[in-house]
């Protein structure tokens, strides 16, 4: 498995909790693209699984700009082309061109069912424009839709969640992304959260939910295979599946990072910055590492235990030639005596309070 | 009768509170007479460690000859950087020893403060020539009169004449070289009388062994002179005299009234102390110099390996430190909570924070440091009297007749604004007031009694925090006073951590028991259990809090293939977690050792 990830760093305006890389100033996107575009034929020889758009607001772009992108794109004919879109800045017409390049996943940010909530986080659109842009891409045939949503908002209880989470399950997408809030740096929320301002809720409220959220989901037939990630069987993100299980994949777009040839590196995140790099050198990458056994060996932990499954004992031999235990027999047996860790069959993964504290896991793998 | 040789030098070193500009008129010294080029002049020349330059202080001292010229001809400067610090006040006064003059540098904003009066009584006490200065004259806020009036009123230093000088701007530079050969005498003393030579320094050279900072009183000293050491009574042959420019230059001979270097292939500093007496083997003096006495620590911390398995280098470490600091003693102990340490003596808190830098620094070994304590004197009710200066070993309540601690003669000079905010703080800290004074309508002195383990105990950031940095202390030892004390414990998961354990005044403990249970609540990250905290006397508990137990991530998102944020994020998580020390189950940072001083 291959991926290709296209970055699109535009928005309408900035989410108070976002900090991923995006811009306001939509003026420069048709230059963006053309750099873009010159950024994917570099790899037109690579074959690509899966391809997915993400942002910023890749539905931010001119009819005209994203059909320049998907031509370029629409040769690779991966199995699996995910787009993330936002309502309001949807468009029938958009929906129809996507469709039409052989888009058969949708991405699409809902956020919260509470036009109030959606209001006080930031984003620029109602529940109501949600519903209508749902139903388009059903209706134009979209059989793979994820739908993200968020939990631990400001002045949002547990039961306003619970019931919000019900009303998209009524819609029945096959995937269901489900964040809690995270207060990230150098966003209006963290300045907010700095002072004080920001109502949320106490962590046990937030880990109730956090349970209360996969009881409600296995029961609707949602899966969990990933920390923040249910999915209807079979309709798991490969995708972002390539990431968590030490495959192959290349980012283009300003910011995006990559993971190929034993190499992980990223393109520079300055949007102007990348347009320039591109322009005079082709390239914009930056922060090139060679992974070496020892960080592959970490690496292929720490990720692959983000998935529900975990990792096969098995397959870890198979793949470095060495039993995982001879690396890390002391740490293992810490974890499971901390019950952080359990064993199924071939299988290490993270017990429920392993995907709680992940972090304090995945620490003990770290090269 | 001073020969004509000895009617060219001045032998003299630069008196002033901390900040006031001591170092920085050393460098325009040594900058005006040509002893360095400017492109050799670096910052702070005579501060060599770099914990000296960032901290702006001088821990060690350090010499420097200049030579100036006037219409008399060419002068001998023999410039004797002193350090500025409470705790170096024996060091300062074998200083001062060494010279007939000094020049009192006071800030033309701030005037006289606790370390001005307490190094120029010293400088007094040695019967030196005074030279008041006042610098920093380039300042808008200078109030050059003012402060000379209370020079004239305070110290009773004539200032009529007093450079205004600004060090940092490079004015009045000459008036001072002036006034030092103007008023200061030059030295006397036998050249041919048997030798007397004082050590003023002493620190280890891995090549020439041990470097003795001298000033010959009188006789001479030469290549080859077989010297005895007054004190430690060893004898070793003469392998270099030399003078400071500023670095070493080995010259033929010193002579009585010189300031010089003199090494002896000796091993320890400790065989040639500051304050010892040189003579010669062969043709003893009568007496050494007066004034002798060894360095005595004042405080006691412990100071353990972050990693156990480097206490073989901490060991290494504090040895090579001991080369060249007599004031340091160390020994064996352990811990239950930290394991195998040493138990460490220092002359007062800012020696320790050096030694424990310094340990971090040039040996890189990672160290949890206790809080340190005073030694108390305990008297049994079986009439023995014993010396404690690790809490932990503290005997049983029963077996105590009584406790004595140590008390200091503290004064400190404040705004007559913040006097009531002085005295309260003297009060909460079990002080006794003795006297109050009036530097000038606006400047009050205050004498207390306070203990010396109330002095350590956040004391001197509570005096600047109170009085918006106006205050300025000075303190000295005074002797051993009774006191009802007793042993607070910390219970962590139920166990006592022998390392967080504290002797503190019985009225206090439960005030302080619960503040330091706070405190460590704040400081100890949550973990996946819940940890009880609780503060202890004997078995009774005086006070409880609870860290909860880790419920979730904070950061956990790790989407879009950035991975190497991840790794950033997750190394940074382990880098802390390093820090921490493992006691029994629960991971403690190794902060929480010392957080227990900055409590209240």
């Amino acid at each position: 498995m291959r991926g290709l990830y296209i970055h699109i760093p535009f928005c309408k305006s900035k989410c108070y909790y976002c900090d991923f890389n995006s811009i306001i100033d939509n003026a420069i996107q048709d230059e963006y693209i053309k750099a873009l575009i010159q950024e994917i034929e570099l790899y037109k020889e690579i074959k690509f699984d899966t391809i997915f758009i993400g942002g910023g607001t890749p539905t931010i772009l001119s009819i005209n700009n994203l059909k320049k992108l998907l031509l370029t794109i629409k040769n690779f004919y991966p199995k699996e082309f995910t787009i993330e879109c936002n309502p309001g800045t949807l468009s029938q017409e958009k929906l129809k061109l996507l469709k039409e390049f052989g888009i058969n996943r949708l991405s699409i940010g809902l956020q919260s069912i509470d036009n109030n909530i959606l209001k006080s986080i930031g984003r620029i659109h109602t529940f109501e424009e949600f519903l209508q842009n749902y139903y388009w891409a059903r209706q134009l045939g979209f059989k793979n839709i994820n739908i993200d949503i968020m939990y631990n908002l400001p002045n949002q209880s547990a039961k306003e969640f619970m019931n919000g989470l019900q009303t998209v399950l009524e819609l029945k997408p096959e995937h269901i992304s489900c964040y809690s809030l995270i207060i990230e740096e150098e966003t209006k929320f963290w300045e907010l959260y700095n002072q004080n301002k920001l109502n949320l809720l106490d962590e046990d409220e937030e880990r109730y939910i956090y349970k209360k959220i996969n009881q409600l989901l296995n029961k609707y037939g949602y899966y969990q295979y990933e920390i923040s990630n249910y999915a209807k069987e079979g309709y798991e993100c490969k995708h972002n599946i390539i990431y968590w299980t030490d495959e192959e994949y290349i980012g283009v777009g300003a910011g995006a990072h990559s993971y190929f040839d034993n190499k992980r590196f990223n393109n520079t995140a300055d949007v102007r910055e990348y347009i320039k790099n591109i322009n005079c050198t082709k390239t914009a990458r930056e922060n090139i590492e060679q992974i070496d056994e020892a960080t592959h060996i970490s690496e292929y932990i720490i990720l692959g235990l983000r998935m529900n499954k975990g990792i096969s004992v098995l397959e870890f031999k198979n793949k470095f030639k060495i039993d995982i235990n001879d690396i890390f027999k002391k740490e293992i047996d810490k974890l499971l005596l901390e019950g952080l860790i359990e064993k199924k069959g071939e299988n290490i993964r993270l017990t429920e309070k392993g995907r709680d504290l992940s972090n304090l896991v995945f620490v003990n793998f770290l090269k | 009768m001073p020969s004509d040789r000895q009617k060219k030098i001045r032998n003299f070193c630069i008196i002033a509170h901390i900040d006031h500009g001591k170092s920085t008129l050393a460098d325009r010294l040594i900058e005006k007479t040509g002893t360095l080029t400017q492109r050799e002049m670096e910052e702070q020349v005579l501060d060599t460690m770099d914990l000296e330059k960032e901290r702006g202080i001088t821990i060690k001292a350090q010499a420097v000859r200049l030579v100036y010229n006037d219409e008399n001809g060419e002068h001998i400067l023999n410039l004797i950087d002193t350090p500025g610090h409470v705790d170096f006040n024996y060091e300062v006064s074998r200083s001062l020893a060494a010279c007939e003059g000094a020049i009192l540098v006071v800030d033309a904003t701030q005037g006289i403060q606790a370390q001005t009066l307490a190094n120029c009584y010293l400088a007094l006490e040695h019967d030196l020539e005074i030279v008041p200065v006042i610098n920093k004259i380039d300042l808008p806020s200078a109030r050059p009169e003012e402060i000379k009036k209370e020079i004239e009123d305070v110290i009773g230093l004539d200032c009529s004449d007093a450079p205004l000088i600004s060090a940092k701007v490079g004015l009045g530079i000459d008036d001072v070289l002036k006034a030092v050969v103007e008023k200061i005498p030059c030295p006397d003393g036998d050249e041919e009388a048997p030798l007397r030579a004082l050590i003023f320094d002493s620190y280890y050279d891995s090549y020439k062994g041990v470097v003795s900072y001298i000033r010959v009183k009188e006789g001479t000293i030469k290549k080859g002179t077989r010297i005895k050491l007054m004190m430690s009574q060893k004898e070793y042959e003469v392998t270099e005299v030399g003078i400071f420019r500023p670095s070493f230059m080995e010259v033929d001979e010193l002579k009585a009234g010189d300031v010089g270097y003199v090494t002896a292939s000796i091993k320890n500093v400790r065989d040639a102390r500051v304050g010892d007496t040189i003579t010669e083997a062969l043709r003893p003096a009568k007496e050494p110099l007066p004034g002798y006495r060894p360095a005595i620590p004042m405080v006691y911390s412990g100071i353990y390996p972050a990693d156990s398995s480097d206490y073989n280098d901490l060991k290494e470490a504090l040895e090579k430190l001991q080369l060249n600091d007599a004031a340091l003693t160390f020994e064996p102990e352990t811990s239950i909570a930290l394991g195998f340490g040493f138990r460490c003596g220092f002359l007062g808190l800012l020696h320790m924070e050096i030694i424990q830098e310094r340990i971090e620094r040039e040996y890189n070994i990672n160290i949890v440091t206790t809080a340190p304590s005073v030694i108390y004197k305990i008297t049994k009710t079986d009439g023995e009297v014993i010396e404690l200066t690790n809490p932990t070993n503290m005997p049983s309540p029963s077996e105590i007749s009584y406790m004595e601690e140590p008390i200091v003669n503290a004064s400190i000079i404040c705004p007559s604004d913040y006097v009531g905010a002085v005295m309260e703080l003297c009060q909460e800290k079990r002080g006794t007031f003795k006297n109050m004074e009036y530097l000038e309508t606006t400047r009050v002195m205050l004498h207390y009694e306070i203990p010396l383990n109330e002095i350590i105990f956040d004391f001197f950031d509570s005096l600047k925090s109170r009085t918006k940095g106006y205050a300025s202390l000075d303190y000295e030892l005074a002797g051993y006073k009774r006191s009802e004390l007793v042993k607070l414990d910390i219970l962590l998961n139920g166990d006592v951590v022998d390392a967080l354990s504290q002797i503190v005044p019985k009225e206090k403990a439960y005030q302080r028991g619960r503040a330091i249970a706070e405190k460590l609540k704040e400081i100890i990250p949550r973990q996946l259990f819940e940890i009880p905290i609780q503060a202890a006397i004997g078995s009774k508990v005086i006070a409880r809090e609870t860290v909860k137990a880790l419920r979730k991530d904070v950061l956990a998102k790790c989407y879009g293939g950035d991975i190497s944020r991840k790794k950033k994020l997750l190394e940074k998580q382990k880098e802390g977690k390093k820090r921490m020390k493992q006691i029994g189950t629960v991971e403690v940072p190794q902060e929480a050792f010392m957080a227990v001083l900055k409590v209240e």
